[in-house]
């Protein structure tokens, strides 16, 4: 990895700045809530499974949001989930992130057009750092995305962290 | 057991209760009155010839010309024959007796018909909403439904 | 004490939530409340302009299973238009549908070993599921929302290599069914914590719709595959397995979970025997260039992993479906819950939560 792999040559100490040393921890090890949804829960089942495995990504699920720094919203958000989905984000401690997983989550999916209670998009609801489409998406669409995420707290700082917008009205 | 058959030993019983039958279409139904819908139900599971003891479906429909209509998929595991009852409601009073007594099945799929279409089921122990929200207005799968605008402050439409 | 096991909770398979009245540790009441999946396919349906445009939603319902969600839709609106499909699509379908039951009951197997508390056969059943995983993904592209059965045929042909490779998918997997045996059913732990827990009369399913294996598990022999047969399942030669009552009683959690192991293996001998009777065809002779059925309704209903599932469409002879619903098992088999839930522990709860195998998607449409 990056900060260790040049490192190690003449004595066992890294001089870095606090903020790659914090954001490495960081994205090494993000904690996920399981937040599965509908379809979308399983690829991520099947991505935390053997065969893609995310534990190699330090990442683990917990079941409880105050326990977790990620929130992969997988699958369709309906209207009478959306309050839960606002409350558990509130829950979780900060530095929280939150993915998209999914095209029902991006934008209402499928059921964009006619769907009278599924809400068009988790991003009325809560901020969203990363979208990734498909549906569902693949499992290494998914390993992209969490990546892309990786690239993102390894570029922020203490100094500023930058809040995501929300799209939309908020509960 | 043909469903002429089987429409002819309900009829002997509730004659006046039938209102129709077709036994050629697809999936041969008897449409009945609203009001014995459970008296008929009652016999069916009930008599020997019969046996009708499971209920495989109960869809409500908005039949786009003023009515309702509630239609009831019965078979029996052990006779091994099936017939479909339909009944018809006006849309501005739809009440129709529970046959959640006769099968437990009834119990969430009448929630259903309820929370989706509007038909009441007088009888139901626990008539409320099932898939949508307590607080939602209307009854979305009728035909002349308007998608709202707003839901708890969150915009429904795309 | 009224406690939420709220909508998000890694055991409720999905978006669930259950009120429970305690008293102590012991439950004394259980209610189900759902709707949060509730993605209007009913309406969806209703505003589609093609009827093989609803073919994509129906997988969605029950995303674990999705080829056994196209079958009764494909099935309903052939029988309302009268056509017959060539016998190779009729065969694949069978090859598909059985190839599905398997992945869909490797997951319930797997999630609800973890229910229980057992991490490690939840790898190895997605272990064996991604192999199965990769002969759909080869013949029509996804891995887990197919849109493959189309009315009147197939959106594309097997690919070649299929046979060979489903031939050696079954040599692979009957001894994982082996290990799986020996990893979790004849586990003591597993068999103290599901044998004798949650018993569910017959009479009882019977009266409260609970279709598939939880019916079988609790002593009816009743298969549609068998009872009321469709497509060409009356050509293959196997067996309705039947709960026993060597380990624990006909009924409990333990029957339910071992009946998907025994039907996995059912399973494996159709596919075996379809394989190896599957004739040439073209997939899409039969595929109506324009689907306008004449007014009328039908029900179909289908044996799929979870039980029953059936189609109930209202057509009025336009290209768009009137009226669509959808039977799903997990909707009537969830309604039974609290029927065999009262006075048991919270972790039997779980248990017998985990053994009537739900699938929201299902359960809400």
């Amino acid at each position: 990895m990056g900060l260790l792999d040049k490192q190690f040559e003449h004595s066992n100490i890294i001089i870095t700045s606090v903020d790659s040393l914090l954001n490495w921890a960081r994205l090494s090890s993000l904690w996920p809530m399981s937040f599965g949804l509908a379809c979308c829960a399983i690829e991520m089942m099947a991505t935390a499974a053997s065969h893609y495995d995310l534990d190699r990504f330090g990442m683990f699920m917990r079941p409880s949001p105050r326990q977790s720094d990620l929130m992969l919203v997988a699958g369709t958000v309906t209207l009478k989930m959306a309050t839960r989905v606002k409350r558990l984000y509130d829950q979780m401690p900060e530095p929280r992130y939150v993915i998209s997983m999914g095209s029902c989550s991006n934008c209402g999916g499928p059921y964009w057009e006619h769907g009278y209670h599924v809400l068009k998009g988790v991003d009325r609801v809560i901020p969203v750092d990363v979208y990734i489409p498909g549906c569902p998406p693949r499992p290494e669409a998914l390993l992209e995305g969490i990546m892309k995420l990786q690239e993102k707290i390894r570029n922020e700082s203490l100094a500023q962290r930058p809040q995501p917008k929300l799209v939309g009205e908020l509960v | 057991m043909q469903a002429s058959e089987i429409h002819e030993i309900v009829g002997a019983q509730f004659g006046d209760a039938i209102l129709e039958f077709k036994g050629d279409a697809v999936d041969p139904f008897i449409v009945l009155t609203a009001q014995r819908i459970l008296d008929v139900a009652l016999f069916l599971r009930g008599d020997e010839r019969l046996q009708f003891g499971s209920l495989m479906c109960l869809s409500g429909a908005d039949y786009n010309d003023g009515t309702l209509g509630v239609v009831y998929h019965v078979d029996s595991m052990s006779l091994g024959h099936k017939i479909v009852l339909k009944v018809r409601v006006p849309k501005d009073n739809p009440h129709v007796p529970s046959v959640e007594s006769v099968w437990k099945t009834a119990n969430w799929h009448e929630r259903e018909a309820y929370d989706l279409i509007g038909v009441v089921f007088d009888g139901h122990p626990d008539l409320r909403r099932i898939l949508l929200p307590d607080d939602w207005e209307g009854h979305p799968l009728r035909k002349d439904y308007k998608v709202p605008e707003f839901y708890n402050g969150m915009k429904v439409p795309y | 004490m009224v406690i939420n096991m709220g909508p998000q909770h890694p055991s409720t398979h999905g978006v669930l939530r259950l009120a429970l009245t305690l008293n102590g540790e012991i439950v004394e009441d259980v209610v189900p409340h759902i709707g949060y999946l509730h993605r209007c396919f009913e309406k969806h349906c209703e505003a589609m302009t093609n009827y093989q445009q609803v073919v994509p939603y129906t997988d969605r319902m029950d995303y674990l299973t999705s080829m056994n969600n196209n079958f009764p839709w494909v099935l309903a609106i052939e029988k309302l238009l009268k056509i017959e499909v060539p016998e190779r699509v009729a065969y694949i379908r069978v090859i598909m549908a059985e190839l599905n039951r398997i992945a869909s009951h490797l997951v319930a197997i797997g999630t609800y070993g973890n229910d229980i508390g057992a991490t490690t056969p939840f790898l190895f059943c997605f272990r064996d599921r991604e192999k199965i995983l990769d002969l759909f993904e080869k013949t029509c592209g996804a891995r887990l929302l197919y849109n493959y059965m189309r009315v009147g045929g197939l959106s594309h042909d097997l690919h070649k290599g299929f046979a060979e490779e489903a031939r050696q998918f079954i040599k692979e997997f009957r001894p994982t069914i082996k290990e799986l045996n020996g990893l979790l059913s004849y586990n003591k732990i597993f068999i103290e914590r599901t044998a004798r827990v949650g018993i569910l009369p017959a009479d009882v399913a019977i009266n409260w719709g609970v279709t598939g294996p939880i019916l079988r598990a609790s002593g009816v022999k009743w298969d549609l595959r068998k009872n009321d047969t469709y497509s060409l399942y009356d050509r293959f030669q196997f067996d309705i397995p039947v709960g026993t009552d060597d380990v624990g009683v006909i009924g409990d959690c333990w029957n339910r979970y071992m009946l998907r192991m025994r039907e996995m293996e059912e399973s494996l001998k159709i596919i075996a025997q379809a394989l190896d009777t599957l004739p040439e065809g073209d997939v899409k002779a039969a595929i109506p260039k324009r689907i306008r059925p004449d007014p009328g309704e039908v029900y179909v209903r289908t044996e799929s992993p979870k039980g029953e599932l059936g189609f109930y469409v209202i057509s009025d002879g336009s290209a768009t479906p009137f009226r669509v619903k959808a039977r799903a098992p997990s909707f009537c088999n969830l309604g039974a819950l609290p029927e065999f839930s009262r006075g048991v522990m919270v972790a039997d709860l779980i248990a017998n939560l985990g053994s009537i195998d739900i699938v929201l998607g299902e359960v809400d449409r």
